[in-house]
């Protein structure tokens, strides 16, 4: 009973200087989902409030619970499977799990409203935007249709969608995925709903569509005076918009507390290692990340004592006896840790969870004799037939990478950053050869690549590898992971027999942090850290000295994401390789590369060293990136003054005339339509293509 | 569409040419029954254009196809238009009540089974859907003859009742064919819609409609069976062929004079120039439902329309 007393002595606290009763309030709260393994118990006695007009975060990697706990409120967990065996949802004065379904259905889309995460499946494919919208009128209103229509007019404006009028009769597919999270949140605004669910509600977007996103929910939730809950992994996210945060960690609440205390002051080995797992901007660029090691507990059989016990610094043996109760430290600030107070009074170094020396940075030892790989005025085009069947009509082509040159040199890690559509990974697989090249040259330690005949090419394959994003769709699910890197070295030769190359496969799997006996298993049993270690294994096996890592680590929670940074950081440095590192990620491009390539539309925008780029950029294309990106600090966030690029990447189909980027560049002028800017030098080894330089 | 046709037409003429046995002396003798002289075939056999060779009596078939002349039957002696024409009506308007039955047996079935999954209703909408696909529509027809006999002493008419005269007689009288044709038509269809459903009830857009608090019903009808129906659609396409040859033997039980009825009473009869025309319309017929198809899946999917 500890909890709850807690809980509502901090409640009260808190709310001493404002005297609001909770308007959401999770209490004790149990979800089991019943699978053939057994029973996954996905969320164990969380207890969480929300308050009106307040924005509170829930916070955990994937499988933690925190999108279960959401949708336990809106009473939409899979049928049969997964069931709430416990705990209350007070809602108001109701609670929710008591309510009948016909009661609930009469909660859904009028009091609390939900907003998911993919933006490009979370919509009706078949029905017009306008009739979704209505929809969620016509089932709580009495309403004429004129006046749902208007008002959904008016909702469309609202969150910013232009030209509304002809809009509400499109469909889907008409909108991109941002222009769809704006028809989302016209939805779940359709009936001003108290509450607003919304889950990762920006994963999916760009940086700067997710700015804009969240600058407008942040902005209607005050306006409006509408509660949130934001369910995310994104610390960034947290700390510009959240008032209160809730960091889940295997089906537990680990922490909880103001956004302010939780960042400045969290007591939670969990948190604290998360905060210190991913690469920040506003921080110096440490040589290596935190990690923390180890995989979360399998929920089927989670382990008795705390559930970060096995992967926490701060262990003692009390930790793996019993859970511990989550615990104020201070006004409103909760932790489930038995040395939180330890922690608050004596420092983190006390309980073991000193920041590991930083090691200098020690200089690389790159080879700026010749470039590895020479990139010369690179074009790849694709065209595409528009319609289908008999409706067939006319060819287009997609600019995917236009007039693209760049160097990347022996020893180095080249990024390669923009947001999705901008060209990043046509670029790599152009240099794989898995695309065609329309013109321009790649040279390869002096070689033509594109002019290789096949069996040229099958030498130089085994000097440039790759690394796949998806580590659960890259690997053949029919193969043992020893047969997936057995094979490449058999096809090469590169080992005599089958034997050899299973003895050097374990080699490999232990040099990227597996296990040999890990060969004999599918990539099924593994989790996608370790897949992505395989993945890396794989590309290794042929010993190449070329890398392009494509969205290696984009798919992985943050703090798998750490380790497989840090594991191609080791690799490098032992092996000598060259990485060229393709990435959305500002931060992580930042911590990993040497030097740093911005793409936009098919086009680099700036190419230079990395500090330079990050603390000097010239192209205000990168300005506004790095402006738009999330800082894990809330202090920091308050002061920025974001400024959030307006507009949307124009379709690639019809690029604009002159500089791609004149339509949403603040410094544009009438010449920028006209004129396609020089790519060139604008200081020392820093290049930029904007005619306003 | 033109060069389907033609490849239809060069198979089916050249494949019965290959066929053993002189169908000259066949019709004589089961015309005749009796010993007919070598002269008199002859002269039946130039009479019919079978004494040139193949490839002339392809040209000059080929030619009269272009003119719209199917030419005559061997049999009859009236041109091949005019029999598949007075027979078309009846098999046309089985073969749109079997379409339409099937298709309003397996939606409703196929989104039970669907909505309804492992429980006893998805066991019996199942058993009654693969019973479907093993059951021979012939035999069907007899039993539905069989039950209609006993049950209410009454068979179905001999004689063919257009729908204008008197759309009540017509329909008693058709709706059992239809139907035998229509149950094992709509048993794949049954199942695709079961498992169609069951794949778009997992999608996102479903649980954004229940999250905005649609009422279960309509989330199902409005936001999953419209989804659904692609594949649907599909499959009632690739299935019509089913339908013409279920067709074949069910007008012969029924005693209908119609089409199918019509095709086999031209294979047993070894009427060449019938047998061209009647496999030319079924395979028109054939295109003309997968065109049809193709405008419904623009019309279901916006996507398609403006892409």
């Amino acid at each position: 009973m500890t909890l709850t007393a807690d809980l509502q002595t901090a409640g009260a606290e808190t709310s001493s200087g404002r005297t609001t009763t909770p308007l959401l309030s999770i209490r004790n709260l149990h979800v089991h989902f019943v699978t053939s393994r057994g029973v996954v118990r996905a969320v164990e006695g969380i207890s969480y409030d929300v308050r009106p007009g307040e924005v509170v975060a829930v916070v955990g990697e994937s499988g933690c619970g925190k999108s279960v706990s959401a949708l336990s409120v809106m009473r939409l967990l899979t049928k049969p499977t997964g069931r709430v065996v416990g705990g209350e949802i007070m809602f108001e004065d109701r609670d929710l799990l008591k309510l009948s379904e016909d009661e609930m259905r009469e909660v859904r889309g009028e009091e609390i409203a939900m907003i998911f995460q993919e933006p490009m499946t979370s919509l009706n494919p078949v029905l017009p935007i306008g009739f979704q919208i209505t929809e969620t009128l016509f089932m709580h209103r009495t309403i004429t249709k004129d006046k749902a229509r208007a008002r959904a007019l008016e909702l469309l404006k609202l969150v910013g969608i232009p030209d509304p009028e002809r809009r509400l009769d499109q469909y889907p597919h008409q909108f991109s995925g941002g222009m769809r999270q704006r028809v989302m949140i016209a939805i779940a605004l359709a009936c001003d709903p108290k509450l607003i669910i919304a889950d990762e509600p920006t994963t999916a977007l760009d940086v700067t569509i997710q700015a804009q996103i969240l600058q407008l929910m942040k902005d209607l939730s005050r306006r409006l005076n509408i509660a949130m809950v934001i369910i995310t992994h994104n610390l960034g996210v947290v700390a510009r918009y959240a008032d209160r945060v809730n960091v889940m960690y295997a089906a537990k609440m680990a922490e909880q507390g103001t956004a302010e205390a939780i960042f400045a002051r969290p007591r939670h080995p969990y948190t604290i290692g998360l905060l210190r797992s991913v690469p920040r901007l506003d921080k110096p660029r440490t040589s290596k990340l935190e990690t923390i090691e180890g995989l979360p507990p399998n929920l089927l059989s989670p382990p008795q004592g705390c559930r970060f016990a096995e992967r926490c610094r701060a262990k003692q043996d009390a930790c793996i006896v019993e859970m511990p109760p989550l615990e104020a430290v201070e006004e409103g600030h909760l932790t489930a840790c038995l040395r939180a107070r330890e922690m608050a009074e004596k420092g983190f170094a006390a309980v073991g969870l000193a920041r590991p020396e930083v090691k200098t940075i020690e200089r690389k030892r790159i080879d700026r004799s010749k470039p590895l790989l020479e990139l010369k005025n690179l074009k790849t085009h694709f065209h595409v037939s528009r319609g289908l069947g008999f409706l067939k009509g006319g060819r287009a082509t997609v600019k995917a990478v236009d007039d693209v040159s760049f160097e990347v040199f022996r020893g180095e890690t080249l990024g390669l950053v923009g947001e999705s559509g901008c060209g990043k990974t046509t670029v790599g697989r152009t240099i794989l050869r898995l695309e065609k090249a329309t013109s321009g040259g790649i040279l390869f330690d002096g070689q033509d690549m594109l002019g290789a005949s096949a069996r040229e090419m099958k030498k130089l394959r085994r000097r440039v590898q790759v690394i796949f994003q998806d580590p659960f769709s890259s690997l053949n699910p029919r193969m043992t992971i020893g047969q997936i890197i057995d094979e490449p070295m058999l096809v090469y030769g590169l080992q005599p027999n089958r034997k050899a190359a299973r003895a050097r496969t374990g080699e490999l799997l232990l040099s990227v942090g597996l296990f040999d006996y890990m060969a004999d298993r599918y990539p099924h049993e593994l989790s996608g850290g370790q897949r992505q270690r395989v993945g890396i294994a794989r590309a290794l096996a042929l010993e190449p000295e070329f890398i392009v890592c494509d969205e290696p680590v984009s798919a992985l929670d943050v703090s798998i994401q750490a380790q497989i940074i840090n594991i191609l950081e080791d690799l490098q440095e032992e092996f000598g390789l060259t990485y060229l590192f393709i990435a959305h990620d500002l931060a992580v491009v930042r911590h990993i590369s040497d030097r740093v390539a911005v793409m936009y539309l098919g086009r680099v925008m700036e190419l230079a060293e990395r500090d330079p780029l990050y603390d000097d950029p010239q192209h205000p294309y990168t300005k506004a990136l790095l402006e738009a990106v999330p800082v894990p600090d809330p202090i920091l966030e308050g002061q920025r003054s974001h400024q959030v690029l307006g507009g949307e990447v124009p379709s690639p189909l019809n690029p604009p005339k002159g500089c791609v980027f004149h339509t949403r560049c603040p410094l544009a002028s009438e010449e920028c339509k006209r004129e396609v800017p020089q790519f060139r030098e604008i200081k020392p080894n820093h290049y930029a293509a904007c005619i306003k330089l | 569409m033109i060069p389907t046709l033609l490849g239809v037409a060069i198979l089916v003429f050249f494949m019965l040419r290959v066929m053993p046995g002189d169908d000259v002396v066949e019709m004589m003798l089961r015309g005749e029954g009796a010993d007919v002289p070598q002269h008199i075939i002859e002269a039946e056999r130039i009479r019919l254009g079978l004494d040139q060779p193949v490839i002339m009596q392809f040209f000059s078939w080929m030619g009269g196809l272009l003119q719209g002349d199917l030419g005559t039957s061997m049999w009859t002696g009236r041109p091949v238009a005019y029999e598949l024409g007075i027979r078309l009506e009846l098999s046309l308007q089985v073969a749109l009540m079997a379409t339409v039955l099937a298709i309003l047996i397996a939606l409703p079935l196929g989104t039970l089974s669907a909505i309804f999954r492992n429980t006893w209703i998805d066991h019996i909408i199942r058993i009654v859907s693969i019973a479907g696909l093993a059951v021979p529509s012939f035999w069907l027809g007899m039993l539905i003859i069989l039950f209609l006999l006993t049950v209410f002493r009454w068979i179905p008419p001999l004689t063919f009742t257009p729908f204008l005269e008197d759309p009540l007689k017509n329909l008693s009288q058709l709706i059992w064919p239809a139907l035998a044709v229509g149950y094992r038509y709509s048993a794949v269809a049954t199942r695709m819609t079961r498992s169609s459903i069951l794949e778009v009830m997992q999608e996102d857009y479903i649980r954004t409609a229940r999250a905005k608090g649609v009422y279960e019903r309509l989330v199902v009808a409005r936001h999953g069976m419209r989804n659904a129906l692609l594949p649907v659609i599909t499959v009632i396409g690739l299935e019509f062929a089913f339908l013409i040859g279920g067709l074949v033997v069910t007008e012969q039980v029924f005693s209908l004079n119609g089409i199918g009825r019509l095709f086999v009473q031209a294979v047993a009869r070894g009427d060449y120039t019938m047998i061209q025309g009647l496999v030319l319309l079924v395979a028109v017929a054939f295109i003309l439902v997968n065109f049809l198809i193709d405008l419904l899946y623009a019309a279901v999917d916006p996507r398609i329309r403006y892409s």
